[in-house]
């Protein structure tokens, strides 16, 4: 903690001393001029699939899937030592494509960005991408319409490259839709169950106010520097208003919340566990959903020109940390549990990107930790469901951890490195997020603290739930252990969120981040960093207890006990986020709607011939007018004429 | 002798009559289609019935072409012109402006009437006969429509009356003076009422269409007409020239010149369907033959939005400051009722007639943006050039999306009710996947043409310094969203209802117009930028 504690974010008084990183772009040679080749193997592959048809391509689409995304891990690695080896300051790498749009002095190209930060998201989303495509060859094996969703699969692959790639933001912006039809069509890819169709169109509707600040952001960007891209955008960023720069942080941040189900646009990604497991793995726990971190991060050049724009990442960011913890312990539905998770883990990314400087590197951080150990335990859940006739209701289940042994240790060490255990990647990622934000603010510290707390509780509830205490299995369910197609990815990437804490050792990931969010700065901290981490695994150890104290040594019972307490229901009902949208947002649209076309239909309608006729036969009188009369339209184009000229002149001559 | 007596006499009554110069050649494609309407007539007259068809359509199809062929040497052949970064010339003694502008728009408009002349010809899916009533005159329901059915009579008139339409359409735009544009007006409307009233199927609601348009039309035109007569008492002239010089020469404003801006674009507005004067627009699309109705909903609009930028850019320029608060409010209005409403519908044909109103209402913003005529030759993207390119994306996701409504059908016909939709993602994938590429280009997403017209009429307005109209608009864009979602959702995610809907198998004509559409909608979505050049170089209009 700072000793100035007068103002609530101390920080934003003392900003200057930060270099806000200029993006210098070098030409792109060598195994750089590979970089379009990463986004096109897998929109071929879903072309070939999708236009295919699925029939023809039923043989050979789930290898092509894989191929494709493997041949993009495979040059992301290479490019990415390629980049390693090079000095600091070349390390953004712009490859021209194409114009896209040339019209006077709007322009934007496609064109690529490489550097240090899309790096690390080519390596994430081709890596745990590819792990994720192999174990889908084995969960949707039975499945006969499996050759579409590799092609979905790929399409979502194709477009989140193109997000993380672009060099400007209309880039972003293909993208971002992309990966937004992708999810729709996946996580509506069981359309015979009403339930995924609901599902589908409320993400993609939810998404769509995300993307208004998107779309406007956008061309605020323009409008403002005359640019889109990000190179000059950064380098004159320092002399725009500063009114501005808030406008543009505060409609990136509603993008950031629709994409990546931050509060108050959370809603979605719970009801988006109705897809497959695995692209609950890949899309909403370990790729797209941190799109809008990316998002956030990548305009620091924005954030950091504007302290309310950081102040309301930060407080999203601190709420939803504290809101997806809270929903992750009442649920009883295994994915749900981990969508809650995923909300809060995300919360504590955006927490971070808030902190400007002090955080960026490690809201990336903890984005590849968490892709990691979230990725495994979607899978692991999917694994679970597998033996368990997809049943997700952890009622039913109950000492598992014999029946299906991989999964289980696969899953302990998701676990370990989620709540922090020391060691493990989260324990790393977690911690240093906590840590800069007591520099923050005592109070969003604090918020950190009992999120980890909270996490600790409902992970080890959702553990013992599955795979300890008594069997709880329904009749007839006969649990087995997934196959190896299954198994081996679960086992990889078992091994990154252990290892991922590796990523900081001798500082890597920080400096390797610094040419593109510039240096990490540190406050002057009340204790030092590793009476944090203490403090940090204490709060954990009493979270895992009082789990243990209330899950695992009572029995659970089969159907879940409906006299709770009020936060467990609200809890159980996503803390009324849902009818807090219906109230309002959906009640006043519907009334509104069905108010116009009334009136439409009778107002104008009824002024015409209902004032002549008396009042007992108006309801008659309407039935009889529903269908439009030429002459109410007559009247409607009247009543237009006389107010667009009484309008002129009322304007001009007054 | 006599003659010797008469001559001076004649001479002198006569005066200093000059023959008026004709530009025979930058009027071509206008001529072409009028020659060939009137061709069309001949045709029906002397050719024998069981030939008219064949004769008709290629008489339509190749005059068509040539007209465009026409058309793009008329473009080639332009010349710079004044100091306002326009180039072209006035032709007809002032009555016809062929500059840039005219020219993109004719280019347009030919484009798309050739694929609607597709769609007119299309008779492979009512067993053999065109969708067009089989003889007009029989009343509904009596023996003589069962007689003109059995007998498998068409009317073959429908092509010269398109080609009359198309006539009044390309002249509208080019017009450069008041006259010029009522006679345009009414030469396309006319041939479109009477269209409206030609459905094979559903023939009372059809002829209510026409009758209702035809009144509304009418009403419109009564005040476009008045208008004239009160600009003309302000300016002294019909011209746009000189009355872009009286709106100029005064200070303050006038309420004569007020009251006509405001009656001439009552009777513009109505027929780009902009709120308040939209009343018609579902009732007419829904009736009319669904060749028709595309037809209409694309061509026209092109054409009358031309004519709206030519008259209010051209002659009350400079007056831009009076007028641009009643278009904002117009903007957002039509918006606001095409999105709104359309939620509610459960007609395809009505749901894309709000959605075209909606759309009338985002070529608006743009045409508010950034004015043309006030920044010559600068470098931005102008609200002209915004516009037109939204036009042609517009035209063709148009008529692609009414071209599939008239494949879906059922025992009675097109089956336009959207419940008769749900589960065709599963009948036919394939169709549904082509619509819902056109719904989702027309709700704005990448990758389509609808998000690259969007993004230019929005850019326009915002560096215009329209923004809170931009944030309007987007916002309203994402409620339309909804209910183009709505119908893909019902489309793949819906069990179908009873039987469901089949798909029949149309002809090859048919099968091209929505292969145009589609591959338009993904050129102009991806490759956006030969059409916007094009766009751009078509300059300013001239004076």
């Amino acid at each position: 903690m700072t000793s100035s504690s007068a103002s609530l974010f101390p920080r934003l008084a003392e900003e200057g001393g930060h270099a806000v990183p200029v993006i210098h772009q070098v030409p792109a040679d060598g195994v750089f001029a590979l970089l379009w080749v990463i986004i096109a193997l897998p929109a071929l592959g879903a072309a070939i699939i999708l236009l295919g048809g699925g029939n023809r391509t039923k043989g050979f689409a789930h290898l092509l899937g894989c191929a494709t995304v493997l041949g993009s891990f495979a040059i992301s690695l290479v490019s990415f030592f390629a980049l390693l080896g090079r000095d600091e300051t070349d390390r953004s790498v712009g490859q021209f494509l194409w114009t896209w749009v040339d019209a006077g002095s709007f322009r934007a190209d496609m064109a690529l960005l490489y550097d240090p930060l899309s790096a690390l998201f080519l390596l994430l989303i081709t890596g745990v991408g590819s792990l994720i495509h192999l174990y889908s060859i084995g969960y949707m094996e039975h499945d006969e319409r499996r050759a579409r969703f590799f092609g979905y699969l790929n399409l979502f692959v194709a477009a989140m490259l193109m997000l993380v790639l672009s060099d400007n933001y209309l880039g972003v912006f293909l993208g971002w839709e992309g990966v937004g039809l992708a999810s729709y069509l996946l996580i509506g890819f069981w359309q015979h169950k009403p339930s995924a169709a609901v599902a589908a169109k409320k993400a993609f509707v939810v998404n769509r106010v995300g993307d208004i600040g998107m779309a406007l952001g956008t061309m605020l960007v323009f409008a403002t520097f005359g640019t889109v891209a990000f190179a000059p955008v950064s380098e004159v960023a320092g002399e725009a208003p500063t009114a501005t720069m808030t406008a543009l942080g505060l409609l990136f941040l509603l993008a950031a919340c629709g994409k990546s189900a931050q509060v108050p646009l959370q809603s979605w990604l719970l009801d988006a566990m109705e897809g497959p497991t695995p692209v609950s793995a890949l899309i909403h726990a370990a790729t797209m959903v941190t799109a809008g971190v990316y998002l956030v991060v990548r305009s620091n050049f924005i954030y950091d020109y504007t302290e309310v724009a950081q102040t309301a990442v930060v407080v999203v960011g601190t709420v939803t940390l504290l809101w997806g913890a809270i929903i992750g312990c009442a649920k009883d539905d295994i994915k749900k549990a981990l969508a809650g998770s995923t909300m809060s883990q995300i919360g504590y990314m955006m927490l971070a990107a808030g902190l400007g400087p002090y955080g960026y590197a490690f809201a990336i951080f903890h984005l590849l930790t968490h892709g990691f150990f979230k990725a495994n335990m979607f899978l692991g859940a999917g694994s679970v469901m597998h033996a368990m006739n997809d049943d997700v209701d952890m009622r039913h289940y109950g000492a598992l951890q014999k029946a299906v042994p991989v999964t289980f240790l696969t899953f302990a060490m998701g676990y370990l490195a989620i709540i922090g255990f020391p060691g493990f990647s989260g324990f790393w990622s977690k911690d240093k997020i906590i840590e800069a934000s007591f520099g923050e603010s005592t109070l969003v510290g604090l918020c950190a603290l009992v999120g980890a707390g909270i996490t600790a509780f409902y992970m080890t509830r959702v553990m013992l739930m599955t795979f300890f205490g008594q069997k709880r299995w329904e009749e007839g369910v006969h649990p087995h252990e997934s196959p190896k197609i299954m198994t081996v990815p679960l086992i990889v990437l078992a091994a990154l969120s252990v290892l991922g804490g590796l990523l900081l050792f001798g500082d890597f990931v920080t400096d390797w981040l610094t040419p593109a969010v510039g240096a990490v700065a540190h406050h002057e901290l009340a204790f030092a960093p590793w009476v944090f981490s203490l403090i940090v695994t204490v709060v954990v150890a009493v979270g895992v207890t009082i789990a243990w104290l209330t899950v695992g040594r009572n029995e659970v019972p089969r159907t879940a006990p409906q006299n709770v307490s009020f936060v467990t229901r609200a809890a159980r009902a996503d803390l009324y986020g849902d009818a807090l949208n219906e109230e309002l947002l959906m009640r006043p649209g519907d009334r509104f709607v069905t108010g116009l076309v009334g009136f439409d239909d009778k107002g104008v309608d009824g002024v015409v011939n209902g004032t002549g006729t008396a009042f007992a036969g108006m309801s008659g009188t309407f039935r009889k007018l529903q269908t439009g009369y030429v002459r109410s339209y007559a009247l409607s184009v009247l009543s237009g004429a006389v107010l667009v000229v009484v309008a002129l002149l009322a304007v001009n001559l007054t | 002798m006599t003659t010797l007596a008469v001559s001076p006499l004649l001479s002198e009554s006569v005066g200093d009559f000059t023959k008026p110069s004709i530009e025979y050649f930058d009027l071509s494609p206008l001529l072409i289609i009028i020659g060939v309407a009137l061709a069309g007539v001949i045709v029906e007259a002397f050719v024998p019935r069981r030939l008219r068809y064949v004769v008709q359509t290629l008489v339509a199809v190749v005059g068509t072409i040539a007209a465009l062929v026409m058309t793009v040497f008329v473009a080639l052949g332009l010349e710079p012109r004044g100091d306002n970064a326009g180039f072209g010339a006035i032709a007809a003694e002032g009555a016809i402006a062929v500059d840039g502008p005219t020219v993109f728009l004719w280019g347009t408009i030919l484009v798309l009437t050739l694929i609607s002349v597709f769609l007119f010809a299309e008779r492979h899916l009512e067993g053999g006969v065109t969708a067009f009533a089989g003889q007009a005159a029989a009343l509904p329901g009596t023996e003589a429509e069962r007689e003109a059915s059995t007998k498998g009579l068409e009317h073959t008139e429908v092509f010269p009356l398109m080609m009359f339409a198309v006539a009044g359409m390309l002249l509208f735009p080019a017009s450069n003076d008041l006259i010029t544009m009522f006679v345009a007006l009414e030469i396309l409307s006319l041939p479109l009422y009477l269209l409206c009233g030609l459905a094979r199927r559903r023939r009372l609601l059809s002829q209510e269409a026409a009758l209702k348009y035809f009144m509304l039309g009418a009403f419109s035109s009564g005040f476009f007409l008045y208008g004239i007569a009160l600009v003309y008492g302000y300016a002294g002239s019909m011209n746009l020239g000189d009355i872009a010089e009286a709106v100029s020469g005064t200070i303050g404003a006038d309420p004569l010149l007020l009251g006509g801006i405001g009656l001439l674009a009552v009777g513009l507005l109505f027929k780009v369907g902009a709120a308040p004067f939209h009343a018609w627009t579902p009732d007419v699309y829904q009736g009319a033959p669904t060749a028709v109705t595309a037809f209409m909903a694309a061509c026209t609009k092109v054409a009358a939005f031309g004519a709206l930028l030519r008259l209010f850019y051209v002659g009350f320029g400079a007056a831009r400051w009076d007028w641009t608060p009643m278009i904002w409010v117009v903007a957002i209005l039509t918006m606001a009722t095409g999105c709104v409403l359309a939620l509610t519908q459960s007609d395809i044909k009505r749901m894309l007639a709000y959605s075209s109103i909606a759309h009338a209402g985002f070529i608006l913003t743009g045409f508010v943006g950034l004015n043309a005529v006030a920044t010559p030759g600068t470098a931005e993207l102008t609200s002209l050039q915004a516009v037109l390119f939204y036009l042609v994306t517009y035209g063709f996701m148009t008529i692609g999306a009414f071209a599939v409504v008239t494949v879906v059908r059922d025992s009675s016909g097109e089956a336009t009710h959207l419940s008769r939709w749900s589960g065709l993602g599963k009948e036919s994938p394939f169709v549904a996947g082509v619509f819902a590429f056109f719904l989702l280009g027309m709700a704005g997403i990448p990758l389509t043409s609808g998000f690259t017209g969007k993004w230019a009429v929005f850019t326009s307005a915002w560096q215009g310094g329209a923004w809170p109209l931009v944030v309007v608009a987007a916002l309203l864009s994402a409620v339309a969203a909804f209910f183009y979602i709505r119908v893909i959702v019902l489309m793949y995610f819906s069990d179908p209802v009873g039987e469901g809907p089949t798909v029949v198998m149309p002809s090859v004509l048919t099968t091209i117009v929505i292969a145009v559409g589609f591959a338009a909608t993904v050129a102009l979505g991806v490759v956006p930028g030969p059409v916007l050049d094009l766009a751009a170089h078509a300059g300013q209009f001239v004076r």
